[in-house]
């Protein structure tokens, strides 16, 4: 039992194409709500803050902190993660490129930096290096120094437009 | 599979130097890597540590009642249920789990408990009332030196009188004839400098869960993102009173350490003891302002730095004097202390040197090891001193360096045997490809560039704590489908140990690294390595692997060639085939083969193990700085600095590293790009800034590091040697990169716009200062004016080395 019992609230997500029914904690976001009740444990944090980037999902197509997000605020909303880059078994260019270049070394920021990475080519499918650092400012990474980021971002577009 | 057209393994590598993709690249990238914060546990509870609200004071009491009678709460510690003090090293034996008699920072953990869910936890918290008595707090190194303030330390000793110190360690050593070098000088030189203290600010918050298995088999299971599983699992038996084999600690993979993850932690040990108080599990996850508190970073270093030198620029005699700012507690410091003192040796042909270091406690987060570990401070300070040495001179500050280099296979100074060396070629590369001839000096007012070198260990030639035993082991398992199995206990921490162990293995036996399973980092099921610090993973895990896998090689080949008739000498196992090499037709497939050594020779299941050469100088304090090799890196940074504003934009980077060999090229340019990253960072924003001993930017967002936006284009070069002793000839690049880039910013701001920043972060309001001094006609720089008056002793006087042909012995 919990020191504030708090009736829960059902909310309504599509996440990564399917559909979920959720009874939350209406105090909790999106972050607390994807990796606690929806155990998609892929999406991570760093400081719950809105200072980081690690908890980046794509909102309804929009990259957004998942840790400044209430749950509840976006019911109904479409949202992705990481777990639904991949489809059919198949890698997204950028998870391919990401291994290419070296653009995961910890690993740790990948998951909010691809899904920051996917709605920058969703909107702009031949980013400038200026582009790609200006879209993912937002993000930090300790590890890598972005140059294998930036890298991993134009081979994934070039790929991605030559699919297209 | 298709047959190499090379005809024998001699002729080059299959794997090794390549560019796949990491092995735990496309986990990483897919969510599914499971870090310590995604375990989640059947009633797993949740944990949470209450902090000092105060810098220094005397814990006159802790009611715990009404916590612990809060609906939802199971279980509340404080000090005394862990009253076993430990610290990773055996002589600095000063941390509690939980605070005792007094606290010592603020941010210290107090109590923990552990609760329902995260609400319930923070109730709890906040129901826990504790007495202080507020004492007055150390917040420098003058503070530390002032006798009239109270002593921080209260250990006892075995009379249990205290024996409170304010000096953690110290070390004073003298390198043949020091005066007699000064005389020998035709000019003296002598500068202070002071580097900043900064933290690791890893971007996964550290994370613990503990399983208890009830008596009577009375199991411990601890997750944990630690860069040291077995020196936390050393220290769970000892302040847990459990024998070690009912512990099992298993490191996930860290999302980022840098030396942060390094120490045994309050949230690992309370998190084990709660779990056997509620035979439940526990889960602790700090918050990012606890990361800040949790520390270990690099330590705050006040330095003089004093050298002699020739007209032409031969080095004469040095004479480096540090005081480091250790923070609450002893942590890692009684070996940083001597490597602020260490390394300068290595680079450098220095006839005589003296050191003298002293490492002071401070009521403030604990220091430790951060990226070069007490190496960085000293680097900073020595290239920023030779810049200038080079101006009076006259003498372009490469050249000044090309003339003291030291010789590859010769002994320092100080007594580390260097090997392999590519410094020279370092140097030569990064001067061509900056164009530094044509800009050095030369570039408008305003623009300018700056070059510095460095070196670091591959791997402390020494355990933490004293034994003969190995450094490292590695086990290889081959089932009878042809599948190999690595066990190793080396933990990656994003510096690419899993992918260097595979690729090593597969290399042997004639695989791709993707097709090598691996079990890393699980004292239950892998043998030792002690770690991931000190860049030792590749050298030693790495060694430890070649070994093991050559021995199961030798089994395959063994039964290959009893099988085929073909000698073993002949055999060649590659591209997936064990082959004749001069009749490649002739020859199995690896299941095949794997198929008759499990006839003939089984089990397939073989075992290596490394141990570093005898090494350590014949001193006290020689036990810091020895390695089996050590890495070289040349840096080259052009900036342009803004004289009305101070802001300094870096444009690019030149870095040459001497690597030995690079097992897998994408991984090392990674680890150099996140190096000069990283030293950027602290060059220009990076600090841990205080009011009245309080923490003041425990966030990221006031925390400042380098963005996308901040970090500019950098050109890496990979010099390969060719260690003697390094597996495939390996050496270190997580480290060794971030070291002359702080010092190569600094000398390019001189270059730009004439004044010394002696002093790191080289934020702008300093350039700004140091501007205006120039402008008055005083001296234009910025940094310490003195040091603080302090007795370093007598000196441990120390011989020169007899410089054996090291060439002779090891040289290839």
């Amino acid at each position: 039992m919990a020191v504030t019992p708090t009736s829960k609230q059902l909310v309504a997500l599509n996440i990564n194409g399917d559909d979920y029914e959720l009874a939350i904690t209406p105090s909790h976001t999106l972050l607390e709500v994807l990796r606690e009740d929806a155990h998609l444990t892929g999406t991570k944090h760093g400081c719950e803050q809105g200072e980081c980037g690690l908890c980046t999902v794509l909102i309804d197509g929009r990259p957004q902190f998942s840790c400044l997000t209430l749950a509840v605020e976006v019911h109904g909303s479409e949202i992705r993660t990481v777990e639904g880059l991949a489809s059919g078994g198949e890698l997204h260019p950028l998870q391919r490129a990401w291994g290419e270049t070296g653009a995961s070394q910890c690993g740790y920021c990948t998951s909010g930096m691809l899904m920051s990475a996917q709605a920058l080519l969703e909107r702009n499918p031949s980013p400038s290096r200026t582009e790609i650092r200006e879209a993912l400012a937002g993000n930090l990474c300790r590890c890598t120094g972005y140059q294998a980021i930036i890298e991993a971002v134009e081979l994934a577009a070039v790929r991605m437009r030559g699919a297209a | 599979m298709a047959v190499t057209t090379e005809p024998t393994q001699a002729q080059g590598t299959a794997v090794v130097g390549g560019t796949d993709p990491k092995i735990d690249a496309h986990a990483k990238a897919t969510g599914q890597t499971v870090y310590a914060d995604d375990i989640h546990l059947p009633r797993m509870l949740v944990g949470r540590l209450l902090r000092s609200p105060h810098r220094h004071a005397k814990l006159l009491s802790i009611d715990v009642s009404r916590a612990a009678s809060l609906p939802g709460v199971h279980g509340v510690l404080t000090g005394e249920d862990l009253p076993i003090r430990y610290g990773i090293m055996p002589v600095a034996q000063d941390e509690h789990a939980l605070a005792l008699e007094k606290v010592r920072y603020h941010g210290e953990p107090v109590a923990a408990v552990a609760a329902i869910d995260e609400e319930t936890a923070e109730e709890a918290l906040r129901l826990i009332e504790v007495k202080y008595e507020e004492l007055a707090p150390i917040s420098s190194i003058a503070d530390a030196m002032n006798p009239n303030l109270p002593l921080i330390d209260v250990e006892r000793d075995r009379d249990g009188n205290g024996v409170g110190r304010q000096v953690n360690r110290k070390g004073t050593l003298e390198f043949g004839d020091v005066p007699g070098g000064f005389a020998r000088a035709d000019r003296t030189y002598e500068d202070l400098f002071f580097f900043e203290g900064n933290t690791h600010l890893p971007m996964e918050e550290h994370a613990a869960v503990a399983q208890w298995e009830p008596e009577p088999r009375g199991r411990l299971t601890l997750w944990s993102s630690t860069q040291v599983p077995h020196y936390l699992h050393r220290t769970l038996a000892r302040v847990l009173e459990l024998q070690p084999n009912r512990i099992r600690v298993i490191a996930t993979p860290v999302g980022g350490g840098f030396g942060g993850k390094s120490d045994p932690f309050a949230h690992e040990i309370c998190a084990a003891r709660l779990a056997m108080v509620t035979g439940r599990p526990v889960k602790f996850t700090l918050t990012r302002e606890e990361v800040f508190y949790a520390h270990r970073g690099r330590h705050p270093v006040l330095m003089r730095v004093r050298t002699g030198f020739k007209e032409d620029g031969t080095l004469t005699a040095m004479a480096f004097r540090t005081m480091l700012d250790g923070g609450a507690f002893g942590s890692y410091g009684p070996a940083s202390v001597y490597y602020t003192g260490a390394l300068q040796t290595v680079t450098y042909d220095i006839p005589t040197y003296k050191f003298e270091g002293v490492r002071v406690l401070t009521n403030k987060p604990p220091c430790g090891p951060k990226r070069g570990h007490g190496t960085p401070q000293p680097r900073f300070a020595l290239e920023c001193h030779l810049d200038k040495i080079a101006v009076d001179l006259g003498i372009d500050p490469i050249d000044l360096r090309l003339r003291n280099l030291i010789e590859p296979y010769s002994y320092s100074i100080n007594h580390l045997r260097v090997t392999s060396c590519g410094l020279r070629e370092c140097i030569e590369i990064v001067d061509e490809a900056s164009g530094w001839r044509a800009k050095h000096g030369k570039l408008p007012y305003g623009r300018g560039v700056g070059f510095a070198v460095g070196s670091y260990l591959c791997g402390a030639g020494l355990p933490i704590y004293f034994n003969d035993m190995s450094q490292s082991e590695v086990q290889i398992k081959v089932d009878r489908g042809g599948g190999v199995t690595v066990y190793s206990m080396a933990i990656d921490i994003g510096q690419g140990s899993d992918h260097m162990l595979v690729t090593i293995v597969a290399e042997v036996l004639g695989l791709r690294p993707r097709d090598i399973a691996l079990v890393a980092a699980d004292t239950d099921l892998t043998p030792i390595d002690l770690g991931s610090y000190s860049s030792r993973v590749t050298f030693m895990a790495g060694n430890a692997a070649v070994q093991a896998a050559q021995r199961m090689r030798d089994k395959v080949f063994a039964a290959v060639s009893a099988d085929l008739g073909v000698p073993v000498e002949r055999l060649v196992a590659r591209d997936g085939r064990i082959f004749d090499r001069d009749d490649p037709d002739i020859g199995m497939d690896w299941p095949a083969a794997v198929g008759v050594a499990s006839v003939l020779h089984a089990p397939l299941v073989t075992a290596g193990s490394y141990k570093t050469p005898k090494l350590a100088g014949p001193y006290k304090g020689g036990g810091v700085g020895p390695s089996p090799a050590y890495s070289f890196t040349a840096s080259v940074v052009e900036l342009d600095c803004d004289p009305d504003t101070g802001v300094v934009e870096v444009d690019r980077v030149w870095i040459a590293h001497d690597i030995g060999k690079a097992i897998n090229r994408v991984s090392v340019e990674g680890q150099v790009v996140g190096s000069v990253y990283m030293a950027l960072g602290e060059a220009l924003f990076e600090e841990q800034t205080f009011r009245r001993g309080y923490l003041k930017n425990p966030s990221i967002l006031e925390y400042r590091s380098p963005t996308f936006l901040e970090m500019p284009e950098v050109e890496t070069f990979l010099v390969e040697t060719d260690d003697p002793e390094g597996p495939f000839g390996a050496k270190e690049v997580g480290q060794g990169p971030l070291l002359p880039v702080i010092p190569a910013v600094a000398n390019a701001i001189y270059d730009a716009v004439g004044v010394r920043v002696d002093e790191v972060p080289i934020s702008p309001d300093k350039v700004v200062k140091a501007l205006q001094e120039q402008a008055k006609g005083n001296e234009p720089r910025v940094g310490p004016k003195a040091m603080p008056e302090y007795d370093y002793g007598e000196p441990v006087r120390v011989d020169p080395p007899d410089q054996l042909s090291l060439r002779e012995v090891l040289a290839p």
